[in-house]
């Protein structure tokens, strides 16, 4: 698709050529994920993240198709088959239970990952808004699913985040509390919020993976980005997809597999809140209600408006946790530098990991009981959000000087190590060796 | 990469002679195993559909049959399929033994389909053999079919007094489940005995 020298589709067996006349299939995948697809030969393990995602995408669909056919969506019978039901009645229940209720923190593990990545080394840039941008839909659309399927075991964390988060709506003037009326179908969450929620919930997954394909789509246009950011130039640049990248993914993805089973059979419950054990009751919100893990750092935003200031302080808590994503979608146009690599921009770079230091602490102000303390920590860190992407970033890319590029890809590789890499008994002669590579 | 790939193109010390590489066998150990795992990962998928404990603890059933007399039948439910229950009259066990064996689709008698001792209490499933209607003739005032037994109105199954099939499509008798009169009175179906 990317590139002038990327290998054809040419099938052998006469079936696949019959199959290839009709239906080309098989060249389609050839050429997304096969041989056909080349991808700079510099990618550090970093670049896992997205197949590792896909994974997790694929691992959530098919577990939670599997538990819909044991779930019933009603107020008074939803704790029990999720915790009674599934949990000990349906053969192997328990584990693909917990197998969803993990699979969704190692989604959002590899999401953010993946998303860090490319705030580093600038995947926003020209040419891959739109794969950027398509990102932060999925992102948001995952975002979406995972409150609602938070929602469906009907416990008191469930219950009160279906409370809580339609809540939002209420902030906005005027037109706020009809719109959280109707969302809900009621005046709290009930039989018809979570009927609706369990609808949407078995729908929205398809609607990722479908965007999820539009993002591979806009990705192969430009193709993948490197850390160097340096365009590929020629073919010594790129090695083909499969073998290659199939073989680091797959065993990329086989050790987080270990990691996700080591959590799903001896933490099942690690990274969850004790409280959605108690069924939900509608008189009653837990002493401490937080959402799960990956809403933290956004549920700390939200919170740190504690005061009016022109529009009322619930306002400004939602409009900035919107806009806190919201603002990612402008990310290519703040960042102006033309350089795209974190690693050849010294200033850049300081700035990144401390918006990585800056989030972690809002998750740790958002994940806690709002303590002054916490409350003053998350401010701080909200506020420095926002400053980060609104005025360091634009100010960075214009004053900061970047080291200087490499050549190519192929020169990044090979600084004067061409030695070492080149075929054992042959003198190093930089251009063979990597063609050699390729062949 | 470069490294790899050149060490392997090296006859002397990789090869494991007669035309294996090692990086063939190592490519082919890990993806089979891998493969493996994946095959293991689908067992949960495939048997999370067999019926679950709660519905395995239906398993048996208890009814109660002091109040059915002779000439009539009761409904009871078992595994979430309805039990026939009948009391024959003794014109209706006549009938049955009357019948030459060897004109039967599925050959039983009448006593082989019932307790010793207890061969007025034909107990079957209400389930159809042909394509699992629940046949007529259990209630009051039903039709019983030409053969005075049960009368299946989807495909027009008809069996006997004994509940044998006679004529129309189904190929087998109506089946006899497991059961065992744990008092005079009351009768456990599911349980062996």
């Amino acid at each position: 698709m990317s590139f002038s020298w990327a290998k054809p589709y040419e099938p052998k067996h006469p079936f696949m050529r019959w199959l290839d006349d009709r239906l080309p299939l098989p060249r389609l995948v050839y050429g997304a994920v096969g041989g056909g697809y080349p991808v700079p030969r510099n990618l550090n393990y970093w670049w896992n993240f997205g197949f590792t995602a896909a994974i997790f995408l694929a691992i959530q669909i098919v577990t939670g198709i599997v538990l819909a056919m044991h779930y019933y969506a009603t107020a008074d019978g939803a704790f029990n088959s999720v915790n009674q039901h599934i949990m000990r009645d349906v053969n192997a229940g328990w584990l693909l239970r917990y197998a969803h209720m993990n699979g969704a923190s190692f989604f959002f593990i590899a999401v953010y990952i993946h998303i860090f990545r490319g705030l580093y080394y600038g995947s926003y840039k020209a040419p891959r808004e739109l794969v950027w941008m398509l990102g932060l839909v999925i992102y948001l659309l995952m975002m979406a699913t995972a409150f609602m399927g938070y929602v469906l075991p009907w416990g008191q964390m469930s219950y009160w985040g279906a409370q809580v988060i339609t809540g939002f709506f209420s902030a906005f003037p005027v037109v706020g509390e009809p719109i959280r009326i109707w969302l809900l179908g009621g005046y709290a969450p009930d039989q018809a919020a979570l009927n609706r929620f369990f609808s949407l919930h078995y729908l929205l997954p398809f609607v990722i993976a479908a965007v999820v394909i539009l993002h591979i789509w806009a990705l192969h246009i430009p193709g993948s980005g490197n850390p160097t950011g340096v365009d590929v130039k020629d073919e010594r640049d790129t090695l083909p997809f499969h073998p290659f990248y199939t073989a680091k993914d797959g065993w990329f993805v086989g050790l987080l597999l270990l990691i996700y089973a080591i959590v799903t059979f001896f933490a099942p419950n690690y990274l969850g809140h004790p409280d959605n054990y108690i069924p939900a009751n509608p008189l009653a919100t837990p002493a401490e209600i937080v959402p799960e893990w990956y809403f933290w750092p956004f549920y700390a935003i939200l919170r740190s408006f504690t005061f009016d200031f022109i529009l009322p302080a619930k306002l400004w808590g939602v409009l900035a946790m919107f806009s806190s994503i919201l603002l990612l979608f402008f990310l290519p146009w703040l960042d102006k530098s033309p350089v795209r690599s974190g690693s050849y921009r010294p200033v850049f770079k300081r700035f990144f990991w401390l918006l990585v230091i800056d989030v972690v602490l809002l998750g740790w102000a958002g994940g806690g009981a709002p303590t002054p303390f916490r409350n003053a920590i998350g401010q701080i860190c909200a506020a420095y959000y926002f400053l980060h992407f609104l005025l360091i970033l634009p100010l960075v890319s214009a004053f900061e000087t970047p080291l200087p590029l490499p050549k190519s890809i192929t020169d990044s590789v090979l600084h004067g190590e061409e030695a070492k890499a080149a075929p054992a008994g042959t003198k190093p002669r930089r251009a063979k060796t990597a063609t050699a590579v390729v062949e | 990469m470069a490294t790899a790939r050149s060490a392997e193109g090296s006859t002397s010390s990789d090869s494991g002679g007669e035309g294996v590489r090692r990086r063939d066998f190592l490519n082919v150990a890990a993806v089979s195993f891998a493969g493996v795992g994946a095959v293991a990962a689908l067992a949960p998928l495939f048997v999370q559909m067999s019926p679950s404990q709660d519905v395995l603890a239906l398993a048996t059933t208890e009814v109660d049959i002091s109040k059915v007399q002779t000439g009539q039948g009761i409904k009871a439910q078992w595994r979430k399929q309805p039990v026939f229950i009948r009391n024959l009259t003794p014109k209706e066990i006549q009938e049955a033994d009357a019948v030459p064996l060897s004109s039967l689709r599925d050959p039983e008698t009448l006593a082989e389909r019932t307790k010793p001792g207890k061969k007025n209490w034909l107990i079957t499933l209400g389930v159809c053999t042909h394509l699992g209607c629940v046949p007529l003739g259990i209630g009051e005032g039903e039709n019983k079919g030409p053969y005075g037994g049960y009368f299946c109105p989807c495909h027009g199954s008809q069996y006997d007094t004994a509940a044998r099939i006679r004529a129309g499509p189904a190929p087998k008798n109506l089946f006899v489940p497991d059961y065992q009169f744990t008092s005079p009175t009351t009768v456990t179906i599911g349980a062996k005995g």
